[in-house]
């Protein structure tokens, strides 16, 4: 595996924002009523991911570190812009219906996580990987969610019928309100939690959740702000915990 | 559990009370608002009452299973919260929506938390207010009873659109009226009450405490103002007397210092006027109670009473 298709399984399986490192979970939670919706919500995170870890990556040379944090926004904060504009002017329904989670992204955690621990550590190359790997994580995630919750809560498949064509469907609407974001996500995290198992059992652990993002605090960008650090042995808050 | 606490050799008294018994005491006690809800709405009402029993049973056991856990069923909850919840149900309920309020009540309200003990909230008023949101219409088509001139509406609602003289109290007090499975008699809940209270299973702080509340609260701010035959016909209506004592009065989710069962009945009471008063449905008994639930480990936290011989903090400093 060479390191850019490594980067592209650590987005999607081995560091999955959804369901492994749980990032981005206001967007995941509110917007993904819908498959369409969270399909949206994903690329449009996804298209920004990219750019911005591009640029970060090449400017990683002249932000002073002092700053970076406003540095940083400013890129995210003007492609989310670009973004937004896009969008509702080629798809105003999804714009509509993604409503004020668009500008959001700016705050999206995934951004600025995957800016402050890849992008402004590592090249260009890589980090337009890194972003693609990450966002396509983020995307099925919402999708998967989104396609459950659709199904489920109005019975329909990517907006066509199909559960809702069977003569006498009622449709649990519960699941495309708030309460079913919460439920669904909590038993795809519980599938998830399984799968960790049997990849740890297997030796190949996935990432370890609350947002620590590499579980190598030593080299980690965070560690100024993280409270679950233990920076001699460079182990993961959880495993400390355990001890 | 009973393996778990046999510590010593010494000869011990041993008490009769069980998990399994008490259940067995709440299943007796509700049987009274069961025939009735059968005699009243027919023998649909038999069948839909036994899907909810089935399927709480059915999924309990699979969950067991799935999750190497020792069966539980012999405690008889299962089936308690299957009764409470087929009887919180409007009889015209296609069966199927009853199997998943069952699945949902006993799989993700008790199951997942850990199981009976565990629960942070009533099972089956948990099942109850998922079936009220997701299938809204059909959990409130109350169309099927067998008195015409209360077709349609519960009680409740008649008085909240047409006034009080649109109801008879006589007939909400022996349940010749409209509602769900197990609400409508409150003589036949009553009698089940008081089995409850006699074999001391319950005591009367939770249901007092609430029902005192909710009809000082509608005394003072309900639509008709200062009127008895308004709070009586409040008292009877709806869900508020099978909540009262079969519902708040879960030992799981309801606190275990008196002080606070005293607390937790006037939090249920203000919720319910509340809800009734100024909320949207005309109904508001479980979502107070389920919302009560979510408060009592903060109920329980402040009225942990003083352990004998230990002098108060601020005593002390004096």
């Amino acid at each position: 595996m060479n390191k850019y298709t490594e980067r592209l399984y650590n987005g999607v399986i081995k560091e999955n924002p959804t369901f492994v490192l749980m990032l981005g979970m206001c967007p995941t939670l509110a917007v993904t009523s819908s498959a369409i919706n969270g399909l949206g919500m994903g690329l449009s995170t996804m298209v920004v991911l990219i750019c911005s870890n591009l640029l970060i990556s090449l400017f990683r040379k002249v932000i002073p570190n002092g700053v970076r944090m406003p540095a940083y926004i400013v890129i995210v904060a003007s492609l989310v812009t670009v973004v937004q504009f896009l969008m509702a002017a080629y798809l105003p329904s999804l714009s509509k219906a993604l409503g004020v989670y668009i500008p959001l992204i700016v705050v999206n955690c995934i951004i600025l996580g995957r800016a402050e621990s890849y992008a402004s550590k590592n090249g260009p190359v890589e980090s337009i990987f890194d972003g693609i790997g990450m966002g396509l994580g983020f995307t099925i995630g919402l999708t998967i969610i989104g396609l459950i919750r659709e199904l489920l809560g109005a019975g329909t498949f990517f907006n066509m019928p199909f559960l809702s064509a069977i003569e006498g469907f009622t449709p649990i609407t519960i699941f495309i309100m708030a309460p079913g974001a919460f439920l669904v996500l909590a038993f795809l995290v519980a599938g998830m939690n399984i799968i960790r198992k049997k990849m740890a059992a297997k030796g190949k652990p996935l990432a370890e959740p609350a947002g620590c993002l590499s579980g190598d605090c030593a080299h980690c960008g965070q560690s100024a702000m993280c409270t679950g650090k233990s920076a001699a042995a460079g182990k993961t808050a959880d495993s400390a915990k355990q001890e | 559990m009973s393996e778990k606490y046999q510590v010593s050799s010494s000869p011990h008294v041993r008490a009769k009370d069980s998990t399994s018994r008490i259940m067995l005491y709440v299943i007796i006690a509700l049987l009274p608002a069961s025939l009735f809800g059968i005699w009243n709405f027919g023998l649909r009402a038999l069948m839909l009452i036994l899907v909810t029993i089935a399927s709480c049973v059915v999924s309990e056991w699979v969950f067991d299973k799935i999750v190497h856990k020792k069966n539980s069923l012999p405690d008889l909850s299962a089936v308690v919260t299957g009764l409470l919840l087929a009887l919180n149900l409007p009889v015209s309920l296609p069966w199927w929506e009853a199997v998943i309020g069952g699945v949902f009540s006993i799989v993700i309200v008790k199951m997942l938390f850990g199981g009976l003990g565990q629960n942070f909230m009533n099972p089956a008023l948990g099942g109850r207010c998922f079936l009220l949101i997701a299938f809204a219409a059909d959990m409130t088509n109350f169309n099927a009873s067998r008195y015409e001139a209360y077709s349609g509406a519960t009680p409740l609602g008649m008085i909240r659109n047409e006034g009080l003289s649109s109801v008879n109290v006589m007939d909400m007090l022996t349940g010749k009226i409209s509602g769900t499975i197990g609400e409508t008699s409150v003589i036949a809940i009553l009698i089940g009450a008081i089995i409850l209270i006699l074999l001391g299973v319950i005591n009367l702080r939770i249901p007092a405490s609430y029902i005192v509340t909710f009809a000082l609260f509608m005394f003072v701010f309900g639509a008709q103002r200062f009127d008895v035959t308004y709070v009586v016909a409040q008292l009877c209506g709806g869900g508020l007397m099978l909540g009262a004592f079969f519902m708040a009065t879960d030992y799981v989710t309801s606190p275990v210092t008196p002080m606070g069962q005293i607390i937790f009945g006037i939090c249920c009471g203000l919720l319910t006027g509340i809800f009734r008063c100024f909320g949207a449905n005309a109904e508001g008994v479980s979502f107070a109670i389920i919302l009560s639930n979510l408060l009592v480990p903060i109920i329980e936290k402040i009225t942990v009473p003083r352990a004998f011989g230990v002098v108060k903090e601020a005593k002390k400093n004096e």
